[in-house]
């Protein structure tokens, strides 16, 4: 579904990614960890458009999306939830859940956005119950699964994540990696950003290591859990307090 | 049957990505982990980040059996000792041996790779199978094990040699598949005749079969004698072991795991690609390794790449069957054997002078290597007692060093030949 190829881009004089190669097939979630800094935002906004891609390719079905301008890609079907949820405060849960669904009017497919927001109302109950209350009185939790929605008015076939668990209590983070896996299970494919390692792991199918712009590591979810240099530095175990020699 | 269906048919354009994304990753920790290649990578003026496609590779520098050697034991490991949960080792062309390191997950994907292979070769769970390669430092008979359990056969850890006693298991245990050398499975054959045992007492019905060179018309006497599908497989421990690449039932060309091994075909000595199809020396870049990634090593084995898809439906290109070396390695009773080991033992010996000649017969199945030496001015031909001993000496010395054992006989100074080059040290009488 989508194919990096090379990649390279950052701000400025920085260079930030530094030929990125990854893939992701439909129906997967696929998570990027590394630690902060590794360039991990860069290359959800490199692929989104927000930042432009300085060298390499991006397919997105096969399309070339490199030099695409954001909502261009939007419209294709591939939608970002942003890294801090970038909600508008002083608007209502339903305002801004309509606000995602701007590409639909333009599509002239206005007339779906009513089933639209009731699936969305199905997926989140809680948004439903304050869909008149405004967005920036919600708690943390609620105001990502209201980016979330917002990002599913889309109807993307690729979504992605930037750290949805950043701030929020575990039970929380339950909540929305459970959301994450329920996408997936209907139809969705998913692009997951996390600095919560463990937890994006425990749900992804496979997963890279992304490490001052570059990937050191890829491989099943699996592999990558029990890989000790993937424990050491970003599942927090330390292995010499377990005594393991 | 396949094991993996998703990677083994994986459409080429889907194979091409992702073995570019497990290059640059590898090369991305390797830089960052193995001096070794930094090193080199940094003295060819080559980052990580200027491979951008497979066919880059080529700019990058070789690695050689003597690159390993010179970091023995654990030089080239990219991971710290406590990751590694298995060694190996095989042997060097001039003492040390070489040492390679495997970490949970290197395990686990040797077996998975094994039993694509095995399940390539026929067999399932339901299998009974059983491993007469040599239990030790070699990587062939627990590369087979683990993937033989990887896919919930029952596994007979036999070993190699006492072959009547191996055929007793066989029959009692009702071994379904066996696996070791090609000359093995042929001595089985011979040693059942001789037993009175008829092939219809065992219950066989595949041969897995490597670690030496062998011929088509060695099949078809391998399945005739034993009543099994025999195919071959192909590994080097340097690499991984065995799970490099492997036969499917229709036995045309070794399928190359290619989603974990990246494999070009090089003429030696311009060391640059031979033209599609053509023979010349394998050289392999592991794609997924984590203990001992290995960067373009060069195997000394000869081979070509096949042509076009196999009817099996698995995509990974074929190789043909490994027909020679380009150094002066030697394959003897499935064991790496190099001259200058035997050379070095006889140094070390006093009163033989380093004039020597291996000649390697094939007694029935088995090989049969005889060192003839030189003796020296101070042994007396008329010295029956201390010409015994020497011979004992240098057999017991030469078994500890080759891990095989051979016939030794002394030869009376400046009777074999000299100043012929290498070749003329070897006299291999066997044909396949």
């Amino acid at each position: 579904m989508l194919r990096i190829k090379n990649v390279e881009s950052g701000y400025g004089r920085l260079k930030v990614l530094k030929k990125v190669t990854m893939h992701i097939r439909a129906g997967e979630i696929v998570t990027i960890i590394g630690a902060n800094g590794a360039g991990k935002t860069s290359l959800l906004k490199t692929v989104s458009g927000l930042i432009p891609a300085r060298s390499g390719e991006i397919l997105f079905d096969m399309k070339e999306i490199g030099t695409l301008p954001p909502e261009k890609i939007v419209f294709l079907g591939c939608s970002l939830v942003p890294e801090g949820r970038q909600l508008f405060a002083p608007m209502t849960v339903k305002e801004n859940v309509l606000l995602g669904a701007y590409p639909q009017y333009r599509k002239k497919r206005g007339d779906q956005v009513r089933d639209d927001l009731e699936r969305v109302y199905g997926l989140f109950p809680r948004l439903k119950e304050r869909e008149r209350q405004l967005a920036g009185t919600l708690s943390g939790g609620e105001q990502q699964m209201l980016a979330i929605a917002r990002a599913l008015m889309a109807r993307p076939r690729l979504i992605m994540m930037d750290e949805p668990s950043m701030g929020l209590a575990p039970l929380v983070i339950k909540d929305i990696f459970s959301i994450v896996t329920r996408l997936r299970g209907e139809g969705s494919t998913v692009l997951l950003v996390e600095q919560n390692a463990k937890a994006a792991l425990g749900i992804a199918d496979r997963g890279y290591v992304l490490e001052t712009g570059r990937i050191i590591m890829q491989g099943t979810a699996e592999d990558l859990l029990s890989n000790r240099e993937v424990q050491r530095a970003y599942l927090g175990r330390d292995l010499d307090a377990e005594g393991t020699m | 049957m396949y094991w993996e269906p998703d990677k083994e048919c994986m459409n080429r354009e889907d194979l091409e990505q992702l073995q570019l994304e497990q290059l640059q990753s590898t090369l991305n920790r390797v830089y960052s982990h193995v001096p070794f290649y930094r090193k080199k990578f940094d003295a060819l003026g080559i980052a990580p980040e200027d491979v951008g496609s497979l066919a880059d590779l080529a700019r990058l520098p070789f690695t050689t059996k003597a690159d390993l050697r010179d970091n023995y034991p654990y030089g080239l490991f990219a991971v710290p000792m406590r990751e590694v949960v298995r060694i190996h080792a095989s042997s060097g062309t001039t003492g040390a041996p070489t040492v390679v390191g495997y970490t949970r997950n290197d395990i686990r994907t040797w077996s998975n790779l094994v039993a694509r292979i095995l399940t390539a070769g026929g067999v399932t769970k339901d299998d009974v199978v059983q491993i007469a390669f040599g239990y030790g430092l070699f990587t062939g008979a627990f590369g087979l094990h683990y993937g033989a359990e990887r896919i919930g056969a029952s596994v007979i850890p036999a070993s190699s040699g006492n072959t009547e006693r191996q055929i007793q298991i066989m029959k009692d245990f009702k071994t379904t598949a066996l696996v070791s050398t090609p000359s093995y499975a042929l001595l089985v054959g011979e040693t059942m005749q001789e037993m009175g045992i008829p092939v219809s007492a065992l219950s066989l019905r595949y041969g897995l079969f490597g670690a030496e060179p062998w011929s088509d018309a060695m099949r078809q006497e391998i399945e005739g004698r034993l009543g099994i599908v025999a195919t071959d497989n192909y590994g080097l421990s340097e690499v991984i072991g065995p799970g490099v690449s492997g036969e499917c039932k229709e036995r045309q060309g070794l399928h190359i795991n290619e989603d974990h091994f990246l494999v070009e075909v090089i003429d030696p000595e311009e060391l640059r690609p031979v033209p599609p199809g053509e023979t010349g020396e394998l050289v392999i870049t592991s794609l997924t390794k984590e203990a001992f990634p290995m960067i373009r090593y060069r195997t000394r084995d000869l081979s070509r790449l096949l042509p076009g898809p196999c009817p099996c439906g698995r995509t990974g290109r074929r190789m043909g069957r490994v027909t020679g070396r380009t150094d002066d390695m030697l394959i003897i009773k499935g064991v790496n054997v190099f001259p200058s080991q035997i050379e070095r033992v006889l140094f070390e010996i006093e009163g033989t002078e380093p004039h020597y000649q291996i000649v390697i017969d094939r007694k029935g199945a088995m090989d049969e290597a005889t060192v003839l030496v030189e003796a020296g001015e101070s042994i007396f031909f008329d010295q029956m007692r201390r010409q015994r001993e020497m011979v004992d000496t240098i057999r017991k010395r030469l078994a500890h060093e080759l891990g095989i054992s051979v016939v030794v006989k002394l030869v009376e100074k400046k009777t074999l030949g000299r100043s012929e080059g290498k070749a003329n040290r070897v006299i291999d009488n066997r044909k396949l």
